[in-house]
């Protein structure tokens, strides 16, 4: 029976390994090569130039100015959208801390709407938002005129001081729903007497929050941190979209830096050094997950 | 009872004050589809006088919003398709045959997962060219299934791992052979994990945007619906058609929406089963 087994494996793994083997796997060798080489333009001359990309990396304020961005993102997303999506969570979840800790009503609707932004391709919410900021014709310069705010419209993606809080916005904004619904599962898994225990000892909303659901759904919140702190690395189709780094690369990210140099000017050797640096952050970033969330985990399933 | 109606007032507002945030944007969108570029530019929050039906037939004709939506049809549809195929049957192998090199080939799938397809970005892009698929579907249809397998390896191993061996026992002394026992026996047990990592793989690859405008750069006609959108969004800014741009912006969320809400219970759970990753 035993011999039979080899041409299942065959059929089975070698089209798979084949199709990974040709367009990931040697992408990513190469790459670190690329990154060594000045290779420009569509010739296939270069030279070998050993760590002079990285060098010049070094030294390169643009780079520095896009990473300086990645960090701020990778410090602010977490937080705001962990914040947002605790908070909303447990409003919908968790009731309202006087002993009755049913969810509020209408909760399903809510998680459809809140959850609706994660099936939009980010490239469209781009699209969408930069329209919503559009100076003359977008709904929020509208709203706060309406509202006889004037002084507040701004040209929000015109603006180097205003451009990256408003694509940070935008980045919560298309997360928030998603951590609603994650952190309202984890929530849902708390058993209720606690919750009852809490309301009887006269625990109020906040302090419910703080000290009683937030210690119970950590691990989930940890997880969440990995995820959006990998997502604030990247960052690259919104920024693209939106602004394309400007205005004067107020919202530039290592992404969109990444990006211009290989595929605008050409400079393949260097934009291959950037995305090499990349690696390297996702790979602390991940590295740092793992060893922060090593203790003992709660199993989902 | 008073108290307890005021004490829901504050969770309910906060609730409702986010769901308008969240809505706002997209039914706006949609009601100014149907708007004048005049009433457009001027009233960003009034109604349009009439329905434009006409802005959405340009947007599907002039702007190429058909054309965008049939590729990312077609090229979803295949690579979905292919990444299922290749990612059960690879994930099957390494889950339930043991034979020398099964820990090195899972690793160096499941070890994909950690490398930013940035760094494969300049490389990526020569052999695309080099296998002459720059620019064309099939190309982008073979880069989302390749760039999908490492998750999908990692998420189905773990599921064909967890299926009871008595039944596979059962349906070999009936005389099942491997293939079928695959086909027939293992992937119709294997079905609630398919649907999550379909879903998973589905709306990745939808998100996509770096690909496409790398490999699919200089084909207007290949464009994929996101990128698509990005492009006629420039466009409009200059020839200042900003009806066309609004309701070729409704047209690609809203059948999405539609989607979603029929299967919101399943895309919920397939995206958050992934992130537990």
């Amino acid at each position: 029976m035993r011999h039979g087994k080899y041409p299942l494996l065959a059929a089975f793994l070698l089209p798979a390994i084949g199709l990974y083997a040709t367009l990931v796997i040697s992408p990513y060798a190469q790459a670190f090569f690329i990154a060594m080489t000045d290779w420009q333009g569509l010739s296939s001359n270069f030279n070998f130039v050993g760590f002079d990309n990285f060098r010049y990396l070094l030294k390169d304020s643009y780079m520095w100015n896009a990473l300086w961005h990645n960090i701020l993102l990778m410090v602010l997303l977490p937080v705001l959208t962990i914040a947002l999506g605790l908070f909303l969570a447990s409003m919908l979840n968790v009731g309202d801390g006087r002993g009755r800790v049913r969810g509020v009503r209408g909760s399903a609707v809510f998680k459809i709407v809140f959850f609706a932004p994660q099936v939009l391709s980010i490239a469209i919410i781009g699209v969408l938002w930069k329209e919503v900021y559009n100076p003359r014709s977008g709904i929020l310069n509208g709203g706060l005129r309406a509202i006889g705010l004037d002084g507040l419209a701004k040209t929000w993606l015109g603006d180097p001081a205003v451009a990256f809080w408003a694509v940070l916005a935008v980045m919560v904004w298309a997360n928030a729903g998603f951590y609603v619904v994650l952190f309202g599962a984890a929530m849902q898994s708390i058993p209720r007497d606690i919750y009852e225990a809490a309301a009887l000892d006269g625990t109020g909303r906040w302090t419910t929050l703080w000290r009683v659901t937030l210690p119970l759904v950590w691990d989930t919140v940890q997880v969440a941190w990995v995820y959006l702190a990998i997502i604030a690395l990247d960052g690259f189709a919104l920024v693209q979209v939106m602004t394309r780094g400007g205005p004067n690369f107020s919202t530039d990210v290592v992404g969109q830096r990444m990006y211009d140099v290989a595929f605008t000017e050409f400079k393949f050797g260097l934009g291959s050094a950037i995305g090499v640096v990349m690696f390297f952050l996702t790979l602390s970033v991940t590295v740092l997950a793992l060893r922060l969330t090593r203790r003992e985990r709660i199993e989902f399933s | 009872m008073k108290n307890a109606r005021l004490g829901n007032f504050g969770p309910q507002s906060f609730l409702v004050v986010w769901g308008l945030m969240t809505a706002l944007p997209l039914v706006w969108v949609f009601i100014s589809g149907f708007k004048s570029d005049a009433e457009i530019l001027n009233e960003p929050w009034g109604l349009p006088a009439q329905l434009r039906l006409d802005n959405f037939a340009r947007a599907w004709t002039h702007g190429h919003i058909g054309q965008y939506f049939l590729n990312t049809v077609i090229v979803l549809s295949v690579s979905l398709t292919l990444t299922m195929l290749l990612g059960s049957t690879a994930a099957y192998a390494l889950a339930r045959y043991k034979f020398p090199g099964n820990r090195l080939i899972y690793f160096t799938f499941v070890g994909g997962m950690m490398f930013p397809v940035f760094l494969a970005l300049v490389p990526l892009f020569f052999v695309v060219k080099r296998l002459d698929l720059l620019n064309t579907l099939p190309g982008l249809m073979l880069v989302y299934t390749a760039y999908s397998l490492p998750f999908t390896v990692f998420f189905l191993s773990a599921f064909f791992r967890t299926l009871p061996t008595a039944v596979a026992e059962a349906a070999m002394i009936d005389g099942c052979g491997p293939f079928s026992m695959f086909f027939r026996v293992m992937l119709p047990m294997a079905r609630p994990g398919l649907i999550s990592v379909g879903i998973f793989n589905l709306l990745g690859q939808w998100n996509q945007y770096l690909l496409p405008v790398v490999l699919v750069s200089n084909k207007e006609q290949n464009y994929v619906l996101a990128q698509g959108l990005a492009a006629l969004a420039v466009n409009e800014g200059y020839r200042g058609d900003y009806s066309r741009l609004f309701a070729g912006l409704s047209l690609a969320i809203i059948p999405v929406l539609v989607v979603y809400a029929a299967f919101q219970r399943q895309v919920q759970s397939g995206l958050t089963a992934g992130q537990m990753k």
